[in-house]
């Protein structure tokens, strides 16, 4: 196919594709940074933001010697055949680097576009320094003619003391492709890291498990994942905090929906500190024959903490449905309006843009039919 | 405005209403009475149509039309509407949302319309969760007030509601009701269940039922058998064979 080299090259349908994604096609308006990467060709890194450098991740260490100390220390390389993959390849990818006390207005945007039937090997990195402040949107998608492929990123991310990071991920791949994100991230004192992951489009095969080690002290991890899978998708999904220092807490909440794939929604929160807080949250519907299989694991290590987990799986209870059709609603309109509650997690601090975004991936699943 | 024929309804294969008949003509409000388990919520439940309530045998009519078999969105784009006793949760879906998405009425009105029944906050909770007993019928009035049906069903309206509430509550049905209008000008009407017979304070009813056991036992002037049942409870009903 002829290179790509800007968002006009790439088809109305794919852009509108990347729209939904939470990326914006058409200028750098309401956005502090973008990265755009199709296959493994970089299209465009750059920030208009103070103190804020959206660098490629070859650039970034030719750049700043320190970034190194960095490279590969939240995500293991030799952890499976996906990191090996990466390691063993080009280092393509993003490093964002929010230096010391830099605060960004806009989110920055990161587009991972896979335009052919390749596997696309990325390895990413956010930098937040002391008492910096970004929000991240990760748009992923595939082309609506690749028909099959595959996407391994490395995400590592390291929050610094009092800084704080929102990520934002929505996924929107294609029926035939697999996605292995393997995604670490490390919180230093007071440091917060926000994660909020959207994945509602078909997607063969989606398996993740990003782990946020929360070293320093009063740190905080917040995990937030709303998923739904259709026939023929398989996603297994979860996340982990590992509470390593006195005062950390974590919290994992996913809202998921089969309608008739398979979900596989994994929590843990490890507690090896006192004066830990963990919770975690999983409900799940069954829509149509799929599986949802919710697997929370709480595990303490030493006296003084508070670990909790819950985790449901049913139906809309019907008396539910019928509350909101003695309004006037009809059936169908009746439970599109509760599963879209259903899935609606607010989650405290996420700029409007943000939850705007999330807001119209749940909605644009309408048009998906559930 | 709504007729009852010879009502049979089943609740989980068990005969709850072994055949009611009973007429409300336009611009006139029922009361209810009866004890608990009589089948009071049932018969409302019925007239709406919800699922676990199935009808065996008898009709429904409303405003001419045969509604036994509609289903409950119908009913209530027809003019019925309901107050639920005990509504269920809806976990994400905001209460202004979702009013919003019931009606054609601009985004204004409905802030306006909360305002006055003390449910501005709640527009951004989720529907029904954690309210308290007088926030879930302030919420259900606010919900009805939107909707404005012709034929307006309270189950249990002063349930869990203290004096200040009842006041509010009472206001605003009876607005629902139209009683502040004039009585040859109102057109819509009501079946009211009550135990206490509070709500009589705020809305003047023409006609008083008693149900025991799934049968209409008895009718007339409300504050008169709810007067005697003050009295002597439900026995006297009982025996009572209409």
């Amino acid at each position: 196919m002829p290179q790509i080299t800007g968002f006009e090259d790439i088809s109305k349908e794919d852009r509108d594709r990347l729209t939904l994604t939470g990326i914006n096609t058409e200028n750098m308006d309401g956005r502090s940074g973008s990265f755009v990467m199709v296959n493994d060709h970089v299209l465009h890194a750059g920030s208009n933001a103070e103190g804020i450098e959206t660098l490629m991740i070859d650039k970034a260490l030719e750049k700043y010697d320190w970034v190194k100390d960095y490279f590969w220390k939240a995500v293991p390389q030799d952890k499976d055949q996906y990191t090996k993959y990466v390691a063993e390849h080009p280092q393509k990818g993003y490093c964002i680097i929010a230096h010391k006390g830099a605060k960004a207005t806009f989110p920055l945007q990161s587009c991972m576009f896979l335009a052919d039937d390749t596997i696309q090997a990325v390895h990413n990195m956010v930098i937040a320094e002391e008492g910096a402040e970004l929000h991240l949107i990760s748009g992923c998608a595939s082309s609506m003619k690749t028909k099959t492929g595959a996407h391994y990123g490395v995400n590592e991310i390291y929050v610094g003391k009092n800084a704080k990071v929102t990520s934002t991920m929505i996924h929107t791949w294609g029926e035939e492709i697999e996605v292995f994100p393997r995604t670490g991230a490390v919180i230093e004192e007071g440091g917060t890291f926000l994660s909020n992951y959207v994945c509602m489009r078909p997607t063969k095969m989606v398996q993740m498990y990003p782990t946020a080690w929360l070293r320093g002290e009063h740190a905080v991890a917040r995990f937030s994942s709303v998923i739904v899978a259709g026939t023929g998708s398989y996603v297994d999904a979860g996340s982990r905090a590992v509470l390593q220092a006195p005062n950390t807490s974590a919290e994992l909440i996913t809202r998921a929906i089969t309608n008739g794939g398979t979900i596989i929604s994994r929590g843990a929160v490890v507690a090896e500190a006192p004066r830990t807080k963990g919770h975690i949250e999983c409900r799940g519907l069954i829509l149509k024959d799929g599986i949802m299989h919710a697997i929370p694991e709480i595990e303490g290590h030493v006296v003084d903490v508070e670990l909790s987990h819950e985790a449901a799986v049913g139906k809309i209870a019907r008396d539910e449905i019928e509350y909101l059709m003695a309004r006037g609603l009809s059936e169908e309109e009746a439970t599109a309006t509760i599963i879209r509650g259903f899935l609606d997690v607010k989650i405290d601090g996420l700029p409007p843009a943000l939850q705007k975004q999330i807001d119209a991936a749940i909605d644009s699943a309408d048009d998906n039919g559930y | 405005m709504l007729e009852v024929r010879n009502l049979h309804v089943e609740v989980g294969g068990r005969e709850v209403l072994h055949g009611v008949s009973f007429t409300i003509p336009d611009g006139q409000t029922h009361v209810l009475l009866g004890p608990n388990g009589s089948g009071k919520t049932t018969l409302l439940r019925t007239l709406m149509g919800f699922a676990s309530s199935r009808v065996t045998e008898g009709s429904i009519i409303y405003n001419g039309t045969d509604v036994t078999g509609k289903p409950v969105h119908e009913r209530a784009k027809l003019g019925m509407g309901i107050m639920f006793q005990r509504p269920p949760t809806i976990s994400g879906l905001k209460l202004g949302k979702f009013i919003q998405a019931t009606t054609n009425i601009g985004t204004d009105t409905i802030p306006v319309l909360a305002e006055n029944l003390h449910m501005t906050k709640f527009l951004e909770r989720d529907v029904n969760a954690g309210f308290s007993g007088g926030e879930i019928k302030r919420s259900e009035i606010l919900q009805l007030t939107v909707q404005n049906p012709s034929f307006v069903m309270l189950d249990e309206p002063e349930s869990g509601v203290d004096v200040e509430n009842m006041s509010l509550l009472g206001h605003a049905a009876a607005r629902l009701l139209e009683k502040d209008q004039h009585i040859n000008a109102r057109t819509k009407s009501g079946l009211i269940i009550t135990h206490t017979g509070y709500i009589l304070d705020y809305i003047e009813a023409d006609v008083g039922y008693v149900l025991i056991d799934g049968h209409l036992q008895c009718s007339g002037n409300p504050r008169e058998i709810l007067k005697s049942v003050k009295a002597s409870g439900y026995k006297e009903c009982a025996a009572c064979r209409r």
